[in-house]
């Protein structure tokens, strides 16, 4: 089915060596629900580690449900972990109000509604002053630095757009002011969640083309959660899937979306329009972070596990009870939290 | 590369002349609306009418000693609406009246809406993201924004006003401090909505505070509710007075509308059937209220957040 | 032949506060029966315009013209009785948004039950049977008849939208972007259930979406529309492997085929927003735009005209570009 040679081009730019830009290190959310002792806590996010080295950019794929909006909220600082830490070129974030502020210079926020990300009572300039003037107050190089980011967003010439308010763009323009917005504050790293999802089909790509721009010329970082696997071949270096708040596939974008080994990837990919060959459907509903099942969270939905195939890989049973573990977030190896895969591949590595 | 040819012409004066032109616009729109109009024409009238009354009215002319007519004269034309057990213009009190009828209707309007906002902003705001402190903070706030919801509002007026020193500034205060529970709970409510728009967290992640977010984005959002509840508690306020001034609780020797109702119980024009001493007043303080409700209503209809982001 | 959807010359035109906005613009569409025909376009394309006139539910503020032909009845001219056993008898919709359009205090079964009772076509005492049947054909369990809206997730509502539909065993589905707020897994799930039932009992499909690769996968034909017009239409195999329009290939790679090298770190998109409806530019409406627009499409706006005809100048395929047809010749 697919025909494409293995990431034989050049890794990711800038994921070598050096410290992650931004990195989880077993992040943990759990959320109690109201209602008396009697309800069961939902586990949103449970155990992840990822990193996003300097330039990359990483793609969170997963279904609604799947915790990878909570994962993006903690590491922007607006969701503290229950356990768990977050570190920022290797140092770990402090919630003290002054270290949040400094944080929130450098690592900044893309949503996914730009229609509701900006105050519709504030003009175009406001909008994407709002973060010069939340740091450090009015400042006389402010209306330079605005134009600056609006242009640098794609909004040529920006003095056409400084007046007008979000109801007069179109949504691809005003994903251009949130985009603005961000980037006048110069930061290291953008957490983009569902980017393109609310804008149109030919407005997506333009957006997307801006944000590898971003990268490629001023070095910027992004971690991308979405639930749309041709967005990350799209734009992304590294992919993380993510299941019921855990990733259980990470690697490059070639690897993982042309050689996928985890079941649940491979049914995602399978079920994609044009994918070829038989799609593999998952009967059932997406699963509930307050009930994580046993084992392999994925087994009960595992098709994999329902045809028997595991069992003859002789794992059906660690596939029932023995957890696959908590993936290392690094660039690196391909890595799969599987039983299955590993017994094929033959290796078992990041079990932690 | 990508700097700008030429800086902007001061984003912030382009700013200013949006906002006139949405100003502009807006009073457009305003100024389609029949009801609004008429009751804005209303009001103007009274508000000029109370502003030229020195003009009209001669002061000396009010005093008891000093009355210029006979007790209980019926309309003439020397007296349109006949006199007072004192021999005083009806209308004269009436006009001179409208001064600190309008005065503590609005100056009490400006306590509990600047109160009712406060308190409701506070509220909405912590209790929508503010951690376990800012929920503690947020239902105390609510909790005493019941209780003086439920407590009968004259009943506290009175109250306050018979312990404070008599005088217009007390009657202003006792309106204030029990009319703006209503207006929290108004307020609370549309903070809420503004919270959870996705611009809120935006703005959290960009590094705001509490101040950023509720001055910067929560305010100007709520604002508008707060101008209609503004003309719609300026009546209530002025009736509330009035009433204080019947049950005798104002100020005896200022001259207010309420206080001549007062008066004209106390001369017992009601079983004697002088009409002329108890109507007009009832009236004016009617037709101010209807005016200052036909604006609040356009203004409400003008403004609706629903219809406005629609555009 | 009859053809069970012939949709000739359509007109909308909405008149808001400050003049007429046209939202669609001269639309042919036809179907036969047991066919499947995709609608792809973006937001103001007028595709859900379409759909709403198809079955007269458009507000009292749009003006409608041409014709909507259902199985040989003009569905804009009917009588309002006719009107009413037409829906849903005849045809029916699927929205998006299954919460919005279920009655949150309403078991499903008395919903589902709904159109039964209201066009009879069972006997009343048949109903709690056909209802079972009905969402078993969905592939949900008989026993969820009992459960509120609120119980089920967004796939199961989805799944109870359509036993709604089917309930009257109409000729004719229209879905609108029926699978565009589900997930990945629970979209698939849900288009194999529609092309199931459609190929099952032989019932039209009318589907609208913004995701061309959808409809290339579920229907035969599919219509593209720009900004009220549809610019091309074919066998939805040759739309999205060799489009003619050009809007209709920035449509077809707007979502990228994982594997082919060609998209990987190349998103491709258009530049510029759809024109205002109010106000769309002379000449062709998509040369803004266009990245293959010459001087002549400034002037001309071209129609549908056949692509690659064969001798007798038939083609299963047509697309509104100057490319596609000679230049200067059929220009209205």
């Amino acid at each position: 089915m697919s025909t494409v040679e293995t990431g034989a081009e050049a890794p990711a730019p800038g994921g070598g060596d050096g410290t992650p830009v931004l990195r989880a290190r077993g992040v943990r959310v759990v959320f109690t629900s109201g209602f008396g002792g009697g309800r069961a806590a939902a586990r949103a996010v449970d155990g992840v580690d990822l990193d996003v080295a300097p330039g990359e950019i990483v793609a969170l794929v997963g279904e609604s449900g799947c915790g990878k909006t909570t994962l993006g909220r903690v590491l922007l600082g607006l969701e503290r972990p229950t356990s768990g830490t977050v570190e920022f070129e290797g140092d770990p974030l402090g919630y003290s109000s002054r270290d949040l502020r400094a944080y929130r210079r450098r690592v900044q926020l893309v949503q996914q509604d730009p229609t509701g990300s900006l105050n519709p009572r504030r003009t175009v300039y406001e909008s994407v002053a709002e973060g010069l003037r939340i740091h450090g107050g009015t400042t006389a190089d402010e209306a330079e630095r605005v134009t600056r980011a609006l242009s640098r967003a794609g909004l040529r010439p920006p003095e056409r757009f400084l007046s007008r308010y979000p109801y007069e763009l179109s949504g691809g323009q005003r994903q251009r002011v949130v985009i603005a917005g961000a980037l006048v504050l110069e930061p290291e790293v953008l957490v983009a969640d569902e980017p393109v999802a609310s804008l149109d089909a030919s407005v997506r790509g333009e957006i997307l083309r801006l944000l590898l721009e971003l990268r490629d010329e001023l070095g910027l970082s992004a971690l991308i959660a979405t639930h749309d696997l041709g967005l990350a071949w799209n734009i992304a270096d590294r992919v993380a899937v993510m299941y019921l708040g855990r990733v259980v596939e990470l690697g490059t974008v070639e690897e993982v979306l042309s050689e996928p080994r985890h079941p649940y990837t491979r049914a995602l990919l399978s079920v994609l329009p044009e994918a070829g060959g038989d799609p593999v459907v998952l009967a059932g509903e997406p699963p509930d972070p307050k009930k994580v099942p046993g084992g392999c969270r994925f087994h009960p939905r595992c098709p994999v596990l329902a045809s028997g195939e595991a069992g003859r890989a002789g794992v059906a049973d660690r596939c029932r009870t023995e957890d696959p573990g908590v993936l290392p977030g690094g660039a690196g190896a391909h890595t799969t939290a599987c039983h299955w895969a590993r017994a094929r591949e033959g290796t078992s590595p990041g079990t932690a | 590369m990508n700097t700008a040819a030429a800086p902007p012409p001061s984003p912030r004066a382009l700013a200013r002349r949006r906002r006139r032109e949405a100003l502009r616009s807006f009073a457009r729109e305003y100024a389609r609306r029949r009801a609004g109009m008429v009751g804005l024409a209303g009001l103007l009238a009274l508000v000029v009418l109370a502003l030229a009354a020195p003009l009209l009215v001669d002061p000396g002319d009010l005093t008891v000693t000093r009355a210029p007519g006979a007790a209980f004269e019926p309309p003439s034309a020397r007296f349109p609406l006949g006199t007072d057990d004192y021999g005083r213009s009806i209308l004269d009190l009436i006009i001179w009246g409208s001064r600190v009828s309008l005065a503590v209707g609005f100056l009490a309007t400006v306590v509990s809406v600047s109160l009712g906002t406060l308190v409701g902003i506070t509220a909405g705001h912590f209790g929508a993201g503010g951690g376990a402190a800012g929920r503690l903070l947020s239902s105390v706030l609510m909790r005493l924004t019941d209780w003086f919801l439920v407590l009968p509002t004259l009943v506290l007026a009175v109250a306050l006003a018979a312990v404070l020193p008599r005088g217009t500034g007390t009657i202003i205060l006792a309106i204030g401090l029990t009319v703006w529970p209503a207006t929290a709970r108004l307020v609370r409510a549309q903070t809420l909505a503004v919270e959870a728009r996705p611009y809120v967290e935006r703005a959290r992640a960009l590094g705001g505070g509490h101040l950023h977010v509720m001055a910067w984005h929560v305010l100007p959002n709520v604002l508008p509710v707060v101008l209609a509840q503004t003309t719609l508690l300026v009546a209530t306020s002025i009736i509330a007075e009035s009433t204080l001034a019947f049950l005798g609780v104002g100020d005896p020797t200022t001259i207010s509308w309420g206080g001549i109702l007062e008066s004209a119980r106390n001369a017992g024009a009601i079983s004697s059937g002088i009409w002329w001493y108890m109507i007009p007043p009832g009236l004016a303080i009617a037709l101010v209220a209807l005016a200052f409700t036909l604006c609040g209503r356009a203004l409400e209809a003008v403004i609706d957040p629903r219809l406005r982001e629609q555009r | 032949m009859t053809s069970l959807l012939d949709v000739r010359d359509l007109h909308v035109t909405y008149r808001s506060g400050g003049g007429e906005v046209p939202a669609v613009r001269g639309v042919d569409l036809s179907l036969d029966p047991g066919g499947t025909l995709g609608l792809a376009g973006e937001s103001g394309s007028g595709k859900s315009t379409v759909a709403l006139a198809l079955l007269r539910l458009l507000p009292e503020t749009a003006r409608v013209t041409g014709a909507v032909e259902l199985a040989g009845e003009d569905v804009l001219t009917m009588r309002w009785g006719r009107l009413r056993a037409v829906r849903w008898s005849e045809a029916a919709i699927v929205f998006q948004g299954a919460m919005h359009s279920l009655n949150p205090v309403r078991r499903v079964g008395e919903q589902i039950a709904e159109p039964l009772l209201i066009h009879r076509t069972v006997p009343r005492e048949r109903v709690g049977d056909r209802v079972a049947e009905l969402l078993e054909q969905v592939g949900l369990p008989a026993s969820r008849a009992a459960d509120h809206p609120h119980q089920l997730s967004g796939g199961q509502r989805q799944r109870v939208m359509i036993a709604m539909a089917l309930a009257c065993e109409p000729r004719l589905i229209v879905a609108d972007e029926a699978t565009t707020a589900l997930d990945v897994m629970i979209q698939a799930q849900i288009l194999a259930l529609l092309k199931r039932l459609v190929a099952e009992h032989g019932i039209g499909m009318l589907m609208i979406s913004h995701d061309l690769s959808v409809l290339a996968d579920t229907c035969d034909r599919v219509a593209v529309m720009y900004a009220g017009r549809v610019v091309e239409e074919g066998p939805a195999r040759e739309v999205m492997g060799a489009p003619a329009h050009p809007y209709a290939a920035a449509l077809g790679a707007a979502f990228p085929r994982i594997g082919d090298p060609a998209s990987r770190r190349a998103p491709r998109g258009l530049p510029g927003d759809p024109p205002d409806p109010a106000d769309p530019p002379p000449g062709c409406v998509f040369r803004p735009r266009c990245p293959v627009a010459e001087e002549v499409c400034a002037t001309v706006d071209p129609p549908l005209w056949p692509v690659a005809p064969d001798a007798g100048g038939r083609s299963p395929r047509r697309a509104a570009c100057v490319h596609v047809g000679p230049v200067g010749e059929g220009v209205r």
